[in-house]
């Protein structure tokens, strides 16, 4: 019984640390420009895609994730620029749009150059399983919680004491006020989708042994981490950290104590509650109208 | 015989290259033409510029176009009128079998639809190029629905009516052969279906048939081979796709039937990425003693992956969607002692020569592999015994008269294809025994015949 909802809680985790770099992704993105990417999950395939092909093709794997990591970015940045920068003054929904517009066309370029069949990235470390009270867990599982662990604390000290993560902050805080101190705002935005692509392809490429990377595994998972963004409160970094980690538990044990058939809808569900009846997530401010 | 038969090809090759010429020397006339008009008559806007100097110049300028271009259309027509009259005579003297395919090439169904496209177009040169069936060439006309059932039927109509095709092969899946099955009950035009589930030829459909093995025989062949091992209580997981559903249900029934109970029914989601919970739930029925898993895509390699993980020692069944390397090559090693019905295509080196697909398969692997360099499928297959089915009634109708086809087809005896041995009737419109299916076992990262 014990070793069951064990069993349960390590896989929940496990996707839930996935998530959570999704949801985080979105938060940064939201504070810097006030856009909900929804191309966050293509940066997720991006990461995955690349880090399976290069190490497929000789490539040692912490280059291979670099190089995926960096094609994250480039690709960040160039969305950021040619999608998101020239709609500035469109209204927030059509930004959305946009982001979606963005996401499909990835998906597209990124079939075209690798395919539609799944790819295989061997395990960091071996495939054999480390039991634990019962339950049993891949030891990529670990590198999974492990890498999003540190990340997420890296980007903890990267917005407190660095000037660029500062900067990122003001621009969330106050735009204006933010560009009348002397902060290029235009380059805040850049730099936020740069490092939203960033984690998302980390974690892309972790997550790859488990789930095989191809070219639409970014929906699902740009989806659930939207949910945990929102579950925590858009654009509160640790909430969304908490909702990826909420969501990933309560789908496994979803599947395991109610029925598997339902497991997609867990989250979604949850989204609808808190949409509902806590707008502003678990974490997030009180919203104020400003008129 | 066959001499003057070639004969007849040869006079009917001059021919057509006679035609050919004539086209290519007409073209370059028709070019040269249009050039000498631009030189006399300049461009619209030059002339309004030479207008508002010389007023008087236009319309003699005018007329001189219009006569020019009436001499143009009058050359275009007489050439096509005898070039389409050379045509028809080409034509009258092999009359093409006008072979009509929907696949869903693009879309979520590609990895099916895309190699039955693939080897449609493959054989039907091939064959015109070895002088076609009984001297008549097969003109292949292939439609990609990209995987929706409405547009599959909308290209059956337009197979039907516009192109009037003499047999139709395809449907990629099977939401897509049963949108095009009433049009061509309707139309009365044989067709042959590349999808795989019962419904498509249980009840028996007058005008339909049908190549892949069904979801029943996997089932049936999982059980056979549980009964051989002496197990007799199945823990099943489904996936909740189409073909997951399909399989869950004739499982069930084909459960009942062969006195196997079901002692878990778990589903799990074709996108899912952890299966963990599911098998979790399995691993603690104590009751289970083998599990069959039914999916397609990478859904079974993560549960295969997950089976190994927790460490679950009880014998899995996967069926035959997965049956292709690529899925031992996305659950590595995960994959080795897994268990699963597939067609003779997919392991064909292992076939003892006696087999008599043996020679079949390889061929068609070969020639597959050879032109398309990436590992056959057995869709591939699927599409190559629909054509092949085709043709061959063809043959035995002696032209294509459409009911005489039809029944060419349903009295199709002993044909040695990729799926297996297929005898039809008039109430079996697959044709395919359970002999069709070969148990086989993952080892060493390649398939073995489980003996």
């Amino acid at each position: 019984m014990f070793a069951e909802l064990l069993q349960y809680m390590l896989s929940g985790l496990t996707i839930g640390a996935i998530y959570a770099l999704a949801g985080l992704g979105f938060s940064i993105i939201y504070n810097a420009s006030h856009v909900i990417n929804f191309a966050q999950g293509e940066f997720i395939m991006v990461g995955g895609m690349a880090s399976a092909t290069l190490t497929a093709s000789g490539v040692p794997l912490p280059l291979a994730i670099l190089i995926g990591c960096g094609g994250a970015m480039l690709v960040g940045v160039l969305v950021a620029k040619f999608a998101v920068e020239r709609a500035r003054n469109a209204s927030t929904v059509t930004l959305i749009i946009i982001t979606i517009g963005a996401s499909i066309f990835l998906r597209g370029v990124a079939e075209l150059i690798w395919g539609k069949d799944f790819k295989r990235l061997d395990a960091f470390s071996g495939e054999t399983p480390i039991q634990i009270l019962g339950a049993s867990m891949q030891p990529q599982s670990l590198w999974v919680v492990g890498t999003a662990g540190v990340l997420i604390v890296a980007i903890g000290l990267f917005f407190n004491k660095t000037l660029t993560g500062k900067a990122i902050l003001a621009t969330s805080h106050n735009r204006l006020a933010a560009q009348l101190v002397g902060i290029d705002v235009k380059r805040v935005v850049l730099a936020s989708f740069a490092l939203s692509a960033a984690l998302g392809a980390i974690g892309g490429a972790v997550v790859a042994p488990i789930t095989f990377s191809y070219t639409e595994m970014g929906i699902m998972l740009g989806l659930k981490g939207f949910t945990a963004a929102v579950l925590g409160g858009l654009g509160h970094g640790p909430g969304a950290v908490a909702g990826g980690l909420i969501v990933g538990v309560a789908e496994a044990l979803g599947a395991g104590y109610i029925s598997s058939a339902y497991k997609d809808a867990v989250a979604f569900v949850i989204i609808l509650a808190v949409l509902l009846f806590m707008p502003n997530g678990l974490f997030g401010k009180r919203g104020t109208e400003r008129v | 015989m066959e001499g003057s038969q070639r004969e007849g090809d040869a006079d009917g090759n001059i021919r057509t290259s006679i035609v050919v010429a004539a086209a290519k020397n007409l073209l370059s006339k028709l070019f040269r033409l249009k050039h000498y008009v631009m030189q006399i008559v300049p461009p619209r806007r030059d002339r309004a510029a030479a207008r508002s100097g010389d007023k008087a110049g236009s319309p003699r300028e005018d007329i001189m176009r219009k006569r020019l271009f009436a001499t143009i259309a009058f050359t275009a027509l007489t050439a096509m009128t005898a070039v389409s009259g050379l045509l028809s005579g080409a034509a009258q003297a092999a009359d093409p079998i006008k072979v009509g395919a929907i696949v869903s090439a693009t879309g979520p169904a590609s990895f099916l639809g895309d190699p039955e496209k693939k080897v449609l177009e493959l054989y039907a040169d091939r064959i015109n190029k070895a002088g076609g069936v009984d001297g008549r060439q097969v003109q292949l006309t292939v439609y990609d629905d990209g995987g929706a059932a409405d547009k599959a039927a909308s290209f059956t109509k337009r197979l039907i009516e516009s192109d009037g095709v003499d047999v139709i092969v395809g449907g990629t899946t099977t939401a897509a052969t049963m949108a095009a099955v009433p049009l061509v009950e309707r139309a009365g035009v044989p067709f042959i279906s590349l999808a795989g589930a019962v419904v498509i030829v249980e009840p028996v459909k007058k005008w339909v048939f049908k190549t892949p093995h069904t979801d029943r025989m996997a089932a049936e062949k999982v059980m056979e081979d549980m009964k051989k091992r002496g197990l007799t209580k199945l823990a099943l997981l489904s996936e909740d796709s189409g073909f997951g559903k399909s399989g869950r249900e004739q499982t069930v029934a084909v459960a009942k039937e062969r006195g196997i109970e079901l002692v878990a029914d778990e589903t799990y989601g074709a996108k899912d990425t952890d299966v963990t919970a599911q098998l979790t739930k399995i691993k603690n029925n104590a009751a289970a003693q083998a599990v069959l898993v039914f999916g397609l895509g990478q859904g079974p390699a993560v549960v295969t992956k997950n089976y190994r993980q927790l460490g679950i020692s009880l014998p899995i069944y996967q069926s035959h969607g997965v049956a292709s390397k690529e899925f031992i090559r996305l659950a590595g090693g995960a994959a080795e002692g897994v268990r699963l019905p597939a067609a003779g295509l997919v392991v064909a080196a292992q076939l003892p020569d006696s087999d008599p697909q043996k020679k079949v398969v390889t061929e068609f692997t070969k020639v597959y592999e050879d032109s398309f360099n990436t590992e056959v499928s057995t869709f591939a297959g699927h599409a190559y015994d629909g054509l092949m089915i085709a043709l061959d009634a063809v043959k035995r109708a002696g032209g294509t008269d459409k009911a005489k086809l039809r029944d060419a087809i349903e009295q199709t005896k002993g044909y040695v294809g990729t799926g297996g041995t297929v005898t039809m009737s008039a109430k079996d419109h697959m044709g395919l025994t359970l002999d069709a299916f070969h148990m086989v076992e993952v080892k060493q990262g390649d398939w073995a015949l489980v003996k």
